[in-house]
Order: C-alpha cells, then sequence, then structure tokens
C-alpha cells in the first residue's frame, strides 16, 4: 500500500477498564501501534468506563482498544459501547483483547465489539487489524 | 448546507463548548485542514482572554502530575480549564504514545475541564506546530485557563514562550548537572521555577540553588523568576505553585507588558506560517519546477552561490543588510 502524506495518523485510544493491573499486553500493543505510526493515547490503568469514552470524544480517537485480563469483560466492555452511543460517539470502533473466553469474545462481537484478540497474538496481525477496521493506513 | 452556514455553526459550537465539535477541530487544525480556516477567522476577534500557562522541563520531573494538581486547584477556584499535552513523535515511524493523560485522569472531571494530547509530528520546538492555533480555540471556547505541556526535551523548548503568557519551569531535586548544562536555556524561559518531589531529600538544597541562581541573573523586563517547591504525592505547594503564576501575570498588566507580548507572539507566528508556507512551496518545485531545478544545477555546479540562489527564489532585490541587529 503506498503511503498518502496528507492522510492523518491514525489515532487509537489504549485503555484498562475496571480494577486490573496486568499492562503488559495493553503497553506491548501501543508501542506496536506507535512503531507502525499510529498515535496512541494510553491512559492507563483503572479507567472508568465514563472516562475512557469521555477520553476517546475529547482526543477524536479513530479507534477505543480495551485490554481485560481480569474477567469482568462482560461487564466493563458492553459499558463502553453503551455509553460511547450514548455520547452520540457510537461511530468510534472499539476493538479488545486479553484473556477473553471465544463464546464471550462472540458475543460481545454481536454488541458491536469489532475484534478480539488473545494472548500470543502477533503484533503485526493487530495492526492490520486496526487499518482494516479504521480504513486508511499511517 | 452553505460554507457560511456551516462556518457559523461550527463557530457557534465552539464557543459554547460542544466537546465533539471541539475535539474534531483540533484534529482539522493539527490537518492543516484547509476548509477549517473561515472558522479560526470568524472566532478570532473572541481570543486573547485566557490565561495560557505553558509546563515544562525535562521529562519524567511531574509535569503531567502537576498539571493534574493544577486541574484540581483551578476548579476549586472556580475557573475552567483546558490542557493540551504534547508529546514527541517518533522520528522514525511518525507514530507516538501520548502518555501525559495517565497522570491527569483523577475522577474529578467535569464540562469545565478539556484535556488534549497532541503529538509533536516532526516538529523540533517542543510544541507542535498546531499548538498555538490549538490555544486560541480553546481560549475562544472560553476555557479562563490554558495549560500546555511541552516535550520537556530542554533547550528546545524555548519557544513556549511563544505561546505562553507565563512558563513554568519544573525541575527535581539532584539535577544539579541539567541545571547548569540548561541554565542558558532555561532562563530564557522561566517565569516561575517549580522544584517538584519536595517530599524527596535534597529539595531544599535544589530550591536554595535555584534561588542563588535567579539572585545573580539579570532580570528579563524587571521580571526575576519565583522559585517555588511542590509534591504531587503530598501534595503541597499547589496553591503556592498557581500564585506565583498569577503573580507573574499581573506583573504583565501592572507593567504594560501584555502588549509587547502579544506582539513579540504574534511575529513570530506569522514568521513560523511564512517559513512553511515557503517549504511546502519549495520543496515540490525541487522536482518539478525547472527554474528551481536550474538554479539546484547552477548551485551545484558552481556558477552560483547558494545566498544568491535564494535571493532570487524570494524573487526580492539584493537589500543591504541592516546595521541594527
Ligand atoms: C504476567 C501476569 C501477571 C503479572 C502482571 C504484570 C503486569 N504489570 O502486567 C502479575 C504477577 C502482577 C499478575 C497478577 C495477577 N494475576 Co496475572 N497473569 C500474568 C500472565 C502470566 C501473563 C500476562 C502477560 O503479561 N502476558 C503478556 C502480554 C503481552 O500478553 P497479553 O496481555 O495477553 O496481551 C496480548 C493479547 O492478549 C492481546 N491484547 C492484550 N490487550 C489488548 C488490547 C487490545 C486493544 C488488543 C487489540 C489486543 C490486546 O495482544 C497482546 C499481544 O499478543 C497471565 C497468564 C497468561 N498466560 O496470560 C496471568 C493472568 C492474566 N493473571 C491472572 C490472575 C488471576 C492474576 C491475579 C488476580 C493473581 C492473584 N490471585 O493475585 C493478580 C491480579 C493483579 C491485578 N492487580 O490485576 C489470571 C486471570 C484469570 C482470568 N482473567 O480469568 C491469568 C490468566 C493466569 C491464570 N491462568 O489464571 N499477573
Ligand atoms: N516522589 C514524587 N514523585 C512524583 C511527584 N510528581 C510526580 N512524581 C512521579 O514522577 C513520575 C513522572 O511523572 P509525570 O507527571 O509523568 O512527569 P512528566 O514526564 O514530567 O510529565 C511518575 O512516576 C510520578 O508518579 C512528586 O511530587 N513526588
Ligand atoms: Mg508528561
Amino acid at each position: 500500500m503506498t503511503k498518502n502524506p496528507a492522510a492523518p495518523p491514525i489515532r487509537v485510544l489504549i485503555a484498562k477498564p475496571g480494577l486490573d493491573g496486568h499492562d503488559r499486553g495493553a503497553k506491548v500493543v501501543a508501542r506496536a501501534l506507535r512503531d507502525a505510526g499510529m498515535e496512541v493515547i494510553y491512559a492507563g490503568l483503572r479507567q472508568t468506563p465514563e472516562e475512557i469514552v469521555r477520553a476517546a470524544v475529547e482526543e477524536d480517537v479513530d479507534l477505543v482498544g480495551l485490554s481485560i485480563l481480569s474477567g469482568a469483560h462482560m461487564e466493563l466492555i458492553p459499558r463502553v459501547v453503551r455509553q460511547l452511543k450514548s455520547q452520540k460517539a457510537g461511530r468510534i470502533p472499539v476493538f479488545a483483547g486479553g484473556i477473553i473466553p471465544d463464546e464471550d469474545a462472540k458475543r460481545l462481537r454481536k454488541l458491536g465489539v469489532r475484534a478480539i484478540y488473545g494472548p500470543g497474538t502477533s503484533l503485526e496481525e493487530i495492526v492490520r487489524s486496526v487499518r482494516a477496521i479504521v480504513g486508511r493506513s499511517s | 448546507m452553505s460554507r457560511a452556514d456551516s462556518t457559523a455553526t461550527t463557530a457557534r459550537a465552539i464557543r459554547r463548548r460542544e466537546l465533539r465539535t471541539l475535539a474534531q477541530s483540533i484534529s482539522r487544525i493539527e490537518q492543516d485542514d484547509p476548509t477549517f480556516a473561515p472558522v479560526e477567522r470568524s472566532l478570532y476577534g473572541g481570543t486573547g482572554r485566557a490565561t495560557v500557562v505553558g509546563i515544562t522541563g525535562p521529562l519524567g520531573v511531574g509535569k503531567s502530575s502537576l498539571v493534574s494538581r493544577l486541574i484540581a486547584h483551578l476548579r476549586a477556584i472556580h475557573r475552567s480549564v483546558a490542557v493540551v499535552a504534547v508529546d514527541p513523535s517518533s522520528p522514525f515511524s511518525g507514530g507516538s504514545v501520548l502518555g501525559d493523560r495517565i497522570r491527569m485522569e483523577r475522577g474529578d472531571r467535569d464540562a469545565g475541564v478539556f484535556i488534549r494530547s497532541m503529538a509533536s509530528r516532526g516538529y523540533s520546538g517542543g510544541i507542535a506546530l498546531a499548538t498555538r492555533r490549538t490555544v486560541r480555540l480553546l481560549d475562544a471556547a472560553g476555557f479562563d485557563v490554558v495549560l500546555v505541556e511541552t516535550v520537556g526535551s530542554g533547550q528546545v523548548d524555548v519557544d513556549i514562550r511563544d505561546v505562553a503568557s507565563t512558563s513554568v519551569v519544573v525541575l527535581i531535586p539532584h539535577l544539579g548537572d541539567e541545571v547548569q548544562t540548561l541554565k542558558a536555556g532555561l532562563f530564557e524561559i522561566a517565569d516561575v521555577f517549580c522544584v517538584n518531589k519536595s517530599d524527596l531529600p535534597g529539595a531544599d538544597q535544589a530550591r536554595r540553588d535555584l534561588v542563588e541562581l535567579v539572585a545573580f541573573g539579570t532580570p528579563r523586563d524587571g521580571w526575576r523568576p519565583l522559585v517555588t517547591a511542590t509534591s504531587t504525592t503530598l501534595p503541597a505547594g499547589i496553591e503556592e505553585l498557581w500564585n506565583s503564576i498569577e503573580r507573574h501575570e499581573r506583573f504583565l498588566d501592572e507593567k504594560e507588558l501584555r502588549g509587547p507580548l502579544r506582539r513579540r507572539q504574534a511575529l513570530q507566528e506569522i514568521l513560523d506560517l511564512m517559513k512553511r508556507r515557503v517549504e511546502q512551496d519549495l520543496l515540490p518545485r525541487a522536482q518539478s519546477d525547472p527554474e528551481v531545478r536550474g538554479l539546484l544545477d547552477r548551485v551545484v555546479g558552481g556558477t552560483l552561490d547558494p545566498p544568491s540562489a535564494a535571493r532570487r527564489l524570494l524573487k526580492g532585490p539584493a537589500r543591504p543588510r541592516s546595521k541594527t541587529t
């Protein structure tokens, strides 16, 4: 794919909702996206869904990435998706990663989560996925 | 909707601080979207009211943590506040991890607070090229205070002075060597020094060293930088820090220095914009324009020197150098 100099860098918010302290995966993903030329707003640990949605809107991101290894994904991810909609920011896509069993992943996708990646996913695949979801490369 | 209508609608939404419009407008500024220019023009008359404070200093001294504490203090004294936090873009990939928000989310957010992270996108001056225009937008949106956190890469941050009316240089104990090497640059920038992490040993000494350094320096426009000590973890000294910033703001008013400051900043901004225009115009022409290519050939071939080539491209007649520097 040729690089369009006029295309602005993709902006991605990477956040960890809830009380989950596992931040390696989120950091690894953030760095990989940076190295692919994207601007990553890393919001850090222990974010409430409200804070995540507020950050997504203020930062005008193209995509929200949630990292959850605590098991609370079925509670937290739908809340972020719902709140984005209620803040009229439902057009901002969401994807996620961490420890999320397949059945849960299926249900989350039905709720509109665009993609879900578990342990061992290659970073190239995640970068490709971001470009596919956002529909441009940077 | 006609172009004029949408300009007016967008401008109104910005003045009402409509979150999404504000956020998307900043993206349009960052992308240098030409269709946003009319909005900026129509908002321009309503700017110049915000207190713009630069927060600069080396990486890790606690700038973002201080911004977070300042937000809380400003909300407590009923001021609205917007933050622009600039981080470097990677020179290799062009990408960036913008991590200042980590320290700024404290659950006490309301409509009186707006935070935006910004990548420097290759602009080496410590603040992104779009920073000034973003600050102006937030000013037009009616925020009382705009805090600008810069990249923190030392000397290059001097151009925070082209944006802020008060610049705070943040340091920490045991940064003695750094203070020595950066001395010139730091003194050019600082209206207020802040020794952060005053909960750590050595803070008193660092503060005394700075006070001494300041006492020996020549005041700039009659202002001797104030030295404050803070801890964002205790917390301590946050109110004093804000009061020092306000003292400098009052000084600017009392000595009627705000006019000259704005003039200097306006000139610098126009100059920067012109520089970029020239660059954007010239770079593609080095390939596409036979005249430019011909000039380059002659410079490379040794029949025309670079100053003459530059003069021809600027199409100005050779002017004698002014004697005053
Ligand atoms: C390292 C680790 C820790 C470290 C964390 C260090 C840190 N700062 O991150 C420490 C020791 C602190 C820790 C503690 C705990 N842990 Co632990 N920990 C692990 C372990 C072994 C590896 C996690 C890791 O870092 N992997 C490396 C990274 C790079 O992989 P990753 O996070 O999976 O990320 C990849 C993908 O998931 C995906 N991805 C991740 N996030 C995102 C986000 C987006 C947007 C996208 C697109 C992709 C994506 O991309 C990454 C690259 O492929 C896992 C087991 C495992 N194999 O996963 C358990 C594990 C996650 N921990 C577990 C538990 C239970 C705990 C504790 C509760 C244990 C306890 N009883 O004290 C505590 C809780 C800590 C807390 N405060 O939350 C359980 C979770 C069970 C569950 N969810 O049902 C696991 C699964 C172990 C297990 N099998 O039981 N842990
Ligand atoms: N002990 C101590 N640590 C602090 C203080 N302020 C910030 N820190 C820590 O310093 C590190 C860098 O802070 P940050 O605000 O990100 O610095 P920045 O890079 O200048 O924006 C973090 O680990 C903070 O927790 C302080 O007052 N005291
Ligand atoms: Mg910072």
